[in-house]
């Protein structure tokens, strides 16, 4: 199979000797949202990450908490995000980040369609480990989306290459033992899954959960292909800094990266 | 025979499974294979049976109601999970799972909990085993239940305050498992119902399989045979399925009964969350809907995967009852048999008040599944305006 957009943008960036940066976005957060995801794009983002808000967020932090609940409150919902998306140029390929309730309810298959109709590449499902992403994957597949899946630093190797196998667009290790959101130091164990994940795959592999610098970035893409930003970029939304503000931000990573 | 084990993969039926971050499912796999062993050593079910016995004091009578059963005109007969140590059943899991944790090396629990019951459990054998605890709590049951609050803290237990959400036992659990995913290395989550990912369904229905066992026995002894009626009260589900278990295999018509604004069974459709797909209060998209109860134990808007499977295949069935109901069977208990009721197996109780037309002449078996010493402050409230303003 062809690689998806996302994955060819990541090796892309990868065969040209660089480090890939992934950002998170809450959709619907505000009104000027999409604003923000082009002007993500822009500054420099392989490919961006739109969440979509979830009631019972259990891989999430406060800060991305605290945009879903705001989100929710403002009226978000799943089919208006993805309304918003749909022939957006976002200049990046897309993939939703959401909870597994959000698919199941709306139908795998159905779900899976409406992303590929939207313009989304990619889906990522936090609470949905290798051994229930089955019947997801299969609907992902025949829809054309990327399942990218999560690799955890409690698995063996056995089981990070199990899934590296069935991960599509990249392999998304996660830096610690515990939920999203920004930490003073970037944590040892975030090195560590990179070179440990880079061992059994030749998918690009990039890691989030506890990336929240540009240092950290730096330190933390080492090992791998790079970097998912998520919980940095979601205050600065909630702080209200517009579409320039979060560029900005954003901007700071990529520069941060290219030096390396 | 009981209640069937699940398939490999955690389900019973469509229901159940394992939808937890990959961060947890080597914790989850661990568990399993613990729990396994340790239930089938001799040893480890000799500990906790004497803690059973001479800790908790197992086994809880059964008690013939003569007064309220001339009054409702069928034969009720309660299990006394009440006079349990701790005012629950909730002891019977807490103390198999926390010595599960000691055997597997670990040397803090975490738990969530709604009206407290289940964390002042956690926090009594984390006490005896000397172990570290955590107990999450919604900020509104946090209100509501001050004196459990006070309990667990005097055990030595560090409570908690969800603020996310609804506040209350939902929250509870979506912060006990983003602690677990960053502890779980040294820590257990004793996860206080019949849910979650598996294991957690089957092993929490194991330790409560006690009750069900003696409650069989026991109302054979009076009856002659098994009662014609088996019900308790339906939050998670975990005094349901204890006492479901005992009877599932008998010529018995079992009830649970969900708060009508928790009711997942009611009104719920399938879903996933925390860990498992089971009926759900939800909306049309998805997100879940925040359950509104009187009692902070049922205040959940979802339900065991195996109550899901027990309503879809039609061997249990389940009613919702309303406050008001609860309230009158609150009082209805107390006032004829001199028994304080905990709010949740109120529900309970006052679904049999209704459906005394339906009840009449047959044997009840109710599971009395927790005193109401924790609700009277909050009873005292409630029951004030109608008492005419009352004492200050």
């Amino acid at each position: 199979m062809a690689p998806g957009p996302v994955e060819a943008a990541l090796r892309a960036r990868r065969d040209a000797g660089g480090k890939s940066l992934v950002v998170y976005v809450t959709g619907g957060l505000g009104d000027d949202w999409t604003d923000t995801l082009r002007a993500v794009a822009d500054a420099g983002a392989d490919a961006v990450e739109v969440g979509i808000p979830f009631s019972d967020p259990v891989m999430d932090g406060p800060t991305i908490q605290a945009a879903n609940d705001r989100a929710l409150a403002s009226g978000a919902t799943p089919a208006g995000i993805l309304d918003g998306l749909r022939g957006l140029d976002a200049g990046a390929p897309l993939a939703v980040m959401t909870y597994y309730n959000i698919a199941f309810r709306m139908g795998l298959e159905r779900f899976a369609a409406s992303l590929a109709d939207a313009g989304v590449s990619g889906c990522i499902l936090p609470d949905l480990p290798l051994e229930e992403t089955g019947p997801w994957a299969e609907a992902a597949d025949a829809a054309g989306v990327e399942t990218i899946l999560l690799a955890a630093p409690t698995g063996e190797d056995d089981r990070l290459r199990r899934v590296c196998e069935r991960s599509r667009g990249f392999v998304y290790g996660v830096g610690l033992l515990g939920v999203t959101g920004v930490r003073d130091e970037l944590a040892a164990s975030a090195s560590v899954i990179a070179a440990r994940l880079k061992q059994v795959t030749d998918l690009p592999v990039l890691v989030g959960v506890g990336v929240g610098t540009p240092a950290q970035a730096v330190e933390a893409s080492a090992a791998g292909d790079g970097v998912v930003v998520g919980s940095a970029v979601v205050q600065r939304m909630v702080d209200g800094a517009g579409p320039a503000g979060v560029a900005e931000l954003v901007a700071g990573f990529r520069a941060a990266l290219d030096v390396g | 025979m009981g209640l069937a084990d699940p398939t490999p993969d955690g389900r019973f039926g469509q229901f159940g499974g394992r939808y937890v971050p990959e961060t947890l499912v080597p914790a989850c796999e661990g568990l399993e294979a613990a729990f396994r062993e340790a239930w089938a050593d001799p040893a480890f079910r000799t500990d906790l049976d004497d803690l059973l016995r001479d800790y908790a004091g197992r086994p809880s009578p059964l008690t013939e109601c003569a007064n309220l059963s001339e009054e409702l005109g069928c034969r009720l007969l309660l299990k006394r999970e009440d006079l349990n140590h701790t005012g629950s059943h909730k002891i019977n899991n807490v103390l198999g799972q926390a010595l599960l944790a000691q055997r597997m090396g670990k040397t803090r629990l975490v738990a969530e909990t709604g009206a407290g019951q289940h964390g002042v459990a956690t926090a009594t054998a984390a006490a005896l085993l000397d172990m570290e605890c955590c107990v999450y709590m919604g900020e509104v049951d946090i209100h509501r239940q001050e004196l459990n609050v006070f309990r667990m803290r005097l055990l030595g237990a560090e409570v908690r305050s969800a603020l996310s959400g609804s506040r209350t036992l939902k929250d509870a659990v979506n912060e006990a498992m983003r602690d677990w995913v960053a502890t779980v290395e040294g820590s257990h989550y004793c996860l206080g119902s019949v849910m979650g990912p598996h294991p957690y369904p089957w092993m929490v229905r194991t330790f409560h399989e006690v009750l069900g066992r003696e409650a069989r026995e026991q109302s054979e002894a009076l009856l002659g045979a098994p009662p014609d009626v088996v019900t308790a009260c339906v939050g998670g589900g975990s005094n349901a399925i204890g006492i479901f278990s005992g009877f599932v295999d008998a010529d018995t018509e079992l009830v649970g009964v969900e708060p009508a604004g928790g009711a997942a069974v009611g009104r719920g459709v399938p879903g996933v969350v925390h860990g498992m797909e089971s009926y759900l209060m939800q909306d049309e998209f998805g997100q879940v809907l925040e359950a509104e109860s009187i009692s902070a134990g049922l205040d959940y808007p979802g339900v065991g995967p195996e109550h899901s499977y027990l309503a879809a295949s039609g061997r249990a069935r389940y009613e919702a009852v309303t406050d008001a109901e609860v309230v009158e069977a609150f009082q209805l208990l107390s006032r004829t048999e001199g028994i304080i009721p905990a709010l949740e197996p109120a529900h309970a109780l006052a679904w049999v008040s209704r459906a005394r037309g339906e009840l009449a002449g047959r044997s009840v078996l109710l599971n009395l599944s927790g005193r109401g010493d924790k609700d009277v402050a909050q009873m005292m409230e409630v029951l004030r305006p109608a008492e005419g303003g009352g004492e200050a």
